[in-house]
């Protein structure tokens, strides 16, 4: 019952979608505020649907149903509870149905909170919400249907990819997915401008939010991935390249460009039409990322071929939503008014230089994760791109902007003193190179980058610094005066400093890690001592353990530095019976920000077994960055300015705006 | 300055890093990307020694030996030739006699495979050994990279070995 009753559900979640596409748009057109107002019941309707069928799934995962083939291909009723769950979107099926629920929760979120926006605007908004939900959600059930039966029942599951059955999977997804489909909104919101013909400063204060909070997902969910890949894998790798993960980087680099050109357009606004293109194409690389993933086409043309049901599917709506949205953007771009001027060297001049560098990179992404793709269709051979190639692309046109970086939120709208932003900038630039040289002559071997590459991310966080030196006058003026002002100073600029100083933070940590990461591999017995970076690892023994769905041989460790005991590591190997594989598990220790990671290879015969140990330095920071990215986020989501829905505060006018 | 000089200084600006990033795409095209084979078209054309490209295949069964400190060697075929491969680390969990494989390395002096990385193909359903060879006949084969845990890369589903 519980599977047809959210089959059912989603059947009429597509019915309400497909109401709210089209009343809302005839009731635009008439003036009509009935039915413009369908679009705000007709979303929250189907958000309440949407949410019936996902949590019927979910039921069926948590009771073990194995009638219901999705459960029956992805669970096993030993598995713990929390992987029950999150297996749910372990799966196509099911991380589908997750995909439309958090399309259909920001639909129901803009129309719960878009009380002060336009009806009209509000009603084009949540039309275009609708086409897209109505395309996932018919792709949903003709191509992919969690809830389809199985005539025979069988007794047990075949049990869930025992990678997947971590936590990262309970965060990883959901996050990522709120980050790509929460970009659909500023999508639909471009749309509904083209559609109006009319955009303004307003427009652009109403989407910002929204991008913001997509930003803030996706920053933190390919952080969460990353770190995922980094502990589960048992390599220590943290970045591979691989169309995945492009997939996901690529709408990031977008997303940011947009977030800092609807700021030039809230508080210039200029940039109106590009914003608008950004907006589309964001959202067209998140509907492209969704594509890459879930067709098949990543792991062979050929498979594409074999089985091309969902991905066809999958590609009609990408070439209707893309191709439709560009075409309604190349006919309708012109007649919206350009607007205010400014000089090259200005603080729009450098958003816009922002703006090229990161499209720019995200459009090198592009090429190399869709190069391969086309070679094989086109000249019928293999090759794959790997980090060779964006190590010579992506990473010259980041350095770039990372050199760019502070100077932005430094110059004046309008027109800029880039002398005076230098000057300014000098204590950062001296601390940058300070690093430089200490960096260098501390340390010996390693890439004569890496010094040039940790100063550069000190001058970034000090450049970061130096803007909200410059704005509290600190240094200059009392201290009663700079802490006053530090509290006036619009959350929005703590923002920009903290995002800042992240990618800082995040870039120091990938050279150190890429850098001085020392690797000891080797077979090891009972009582070997292994010795890393300064570290002894004594084996103590291996021991195997019975879990709720696996057996697993762990090993244990003893750690210890010049002869100080600090620690135990038991890395492990897991074997799932069910499927009859293995997953490593690997032991961490955290020192600072530094990581030591033992996994485990193959025991042979005699009773020894290969072991992995790497001494990564200062790797945290590579996740740490993102966080104070997203954190950054946060606070600049919690200006009073861009509250979603917050009232005009009454003494705007009397204020003075500090200038950001 | 006019408004088309600063129309024309923006425009200037972006075909300016297009350019740069044209640049160094052509350039890193020239010797960063590596290429595919499998030891038929190794077989067929001749690889010379010391250049890199990934092999992929089924690791031959029987064929898998293990030697002092992590020293492995193995052979790859794909139906029509075979290929021994060396190599020295930990491999994946995935990996197993009689499934797919793909490493990546070069050619030594004597025609053997020296992989540096060895990237197990990620599904961890056995693939009977008909369908394997259908595969192969009919250049079937997934370059898969190695087991990257995302959601998205679940697989699971009957399909899954087949694909």
């Amino acid at each position: 019952m519980i599977a047809e009753s959210g089959h059912y559900a989603l059947v009429l979640a597509l019915g309400l979608a497909l109401i709210q596409s089209i009343v809302p748009l005839i009731g635009a057109r008439l003036r009509d505020v009935a039915l413009m107002n369908v679009a705000r019941s007709a979303a929250l309707a189907q958000l309440l649907f949407v949410g019936a069928s996902f949590t019927a799934l979910v039921m069926l995962h948590v009771n073990s149903d194995f009638s219901v083939a999705n459960v029956y291909e992805n669970s096993h009723s030993m598995k713990p509870l929390i992987y029950k769950i999150t297996g749910v979107w372990g799966n196509h099926e099911g991380s589908m149905l997750l995909w439309v629920s958090i399309l259909a929760l920001f639909g129901g979120l803009v129309a719960a909170f878009g009380n002060n926006l336009p009806l009209s605007l509000r009603a084009h908004v949540l039309a275009v919400q609708a086409w897209i939900a109505s395309a996932f959600y018919l792709f949903i059930l003709v191509t992919s249907n969690p809830f389809l039966r199985i005539a025979n029942p069988p007794i047990e599951g075949r049990d869930l990819n025992p990678v997947l059955q971590d936590i990262g999977l309970a965060v990883h997804p959901p996050m990522l997915y709120l980050g790509y489909v929460g970009f659909s909104i500023s999508f639909s919101f471009a749309i509904a401008a083209l559609i109006e013909g009319r955009i303004d400063a307003a427009w652009a204060r109403w989407v910002r939010p929204w991008t913001l909070v997509a930003w803030i997902f996706l920053t933190l969910g390919i952080a969460m991935g990353s770190y995922w890949a980094y502990y589960e894998l048992g390599w220590g790798g943290w970045w591979f390249w691989d169309p995945v993960e492009n997939a996901s980087l690529m709408p990031w680099l977008a997303g940011t460009a947009l977030l800092h050109s609807a700021l030039v357009m809230e508080k210039r606004n200029a940039l109106k039409v590009w914003t608008l293109l950004l907006s589309i194409l964001t959202f067209s690389l998140s509907l492209l990322g969704t594509f890459l993933v879930r067709s098949g086409v990543i792991t062979s043309v050929h498979a594409f071929a074999t089985d091309p049901t969902r991905g066809v599917f999958i590609l009609l709506i990408l070439c209707l939503f893309i191709g439709g949205s560009l075409s309604l953007f190349a006919g309708r771009a012109t007649a919206l008014k350009q607007g205010g001027l400014f000089a090259p060297i200005s603080r729009e001049g450098a958003l816009v230089l922002n703006n090229l560098l990161l499209t720019v990179a995200c459009a090198v992404v592009l090429f190399g994760t869709l190069y391969p793709l086309a070679m094989e269709v086109l000249a019928d051979f293999k090759m794959s791109v790997g980090a060779p190639f964006y190590n010579l692309t992506f990473v010259p046109l980041f350095t770039l902007l990372l050199l760019a970086v502070p100077f932005g939120p430094l110059l004046a709208w309008k027109r800029g003193d880039l002398l005076g932003v230098t000057q300014r900038l000098l204590a950062a630039g001296v601390a940058g190179l300070v690093v430089i040289a200490i960096v260098w002559a501390w340390t010996r071997g390693g890439s004569a980058l890496a010094p040039l590459a940790i100063g550069l991310g000190v001058f970034v966080i000090a450049g970061a610094a130096t803007d909200l030196a410059e704005r509290t006058g600190l240094f200059r003026l009392p201290v009663a005066t700079t802490l006053h002002r530090a509290r006036g100073l619009p959350r929005s600029a703590w923002g920009a400093v903290f995002a800042h100083a992240g990618l800082g933070v995040a870039l120091i940590g990938i050279v150190c890690e890429t850098t001085w990461n020392s690797e000891y591999i080797a077979t090891m017995k009972q009582n070997d001592v292994a010795h890393v970076a300064g570290y002894d690892l004594k084996l103590d023994g291996l021991f195997s353990r019975q879990g709720p769905n696996y057996r697993e041989m762990i090993a244990e460790f003893n750690v210890s530095r010049d002869g100080e005991t600090l620690s135990v590591m038991t890395p492990s190997k897991r074997s799932f019976t069910t499927r009859g594989s293995s997953t490593t598990e690997a032991a961490l220790l955290t020192r600072g920000a530094s990581q030591l990671y033992v996994s485990l290879g193959d025991a042979t015969a005699e009773g020894a077994i290969a072991v992995r140990i790497y001494h990564k330095p200062l790797v945290l920071l590579i996740w740490w960055g993102p966080v104070l990215m997203a954190f950054g986020g946060v606070l600049s989501l919690s200006d009073r300015r861009l509250r979603v829905g917050a009232p005009k505060p009454a003494r705007a006018k009397q204020r003075l705006q500090p200038a950001e | 300055m006019t408004r088309k000089q600063r129309r024309m200084t923006i425009i200037g600006g972006s075909l300016a890093v297009l350019a740069l990033a044209a640049a160094l795409v052509l350039n890193a095209l020239r010797d960063s990307i590596v290429f595919f084979s499998t030891p038929t078209m190794v077989a067929e054309k001749h690889v010379e020694p010391g250049k890199r490209f990934r092999l992929g295949g089924l690791v031959q069964p029987g064929s898998l030996q293990r030697g002092d400190n992590l020293a492995v060697t193995f052979e790859v075929a794909d139906g029509g030739a075979k290929l021994p491969v060396t190599y020295k680390g930990i491999l994946p969990d995935l990996f197993r006699e009689g499934q797919g494989v793909v490493a990546e390395g070069s050619l030594d002096a004597h025609g053997v495979f020296k992989a540096d990385t060895v990237l197990a193909k990620h599904d961890e359903t056995y693939m009977p050994k008909d369908v394997a060879d259908a595969l192969k006949k009919q250049g079937h084969w997934k370059d898969d990279y190695g087991a990257k845990p995302a959601a998205t890369t679940a697989q699971g589903n009957p399909q899954g070995a087949v694909r």
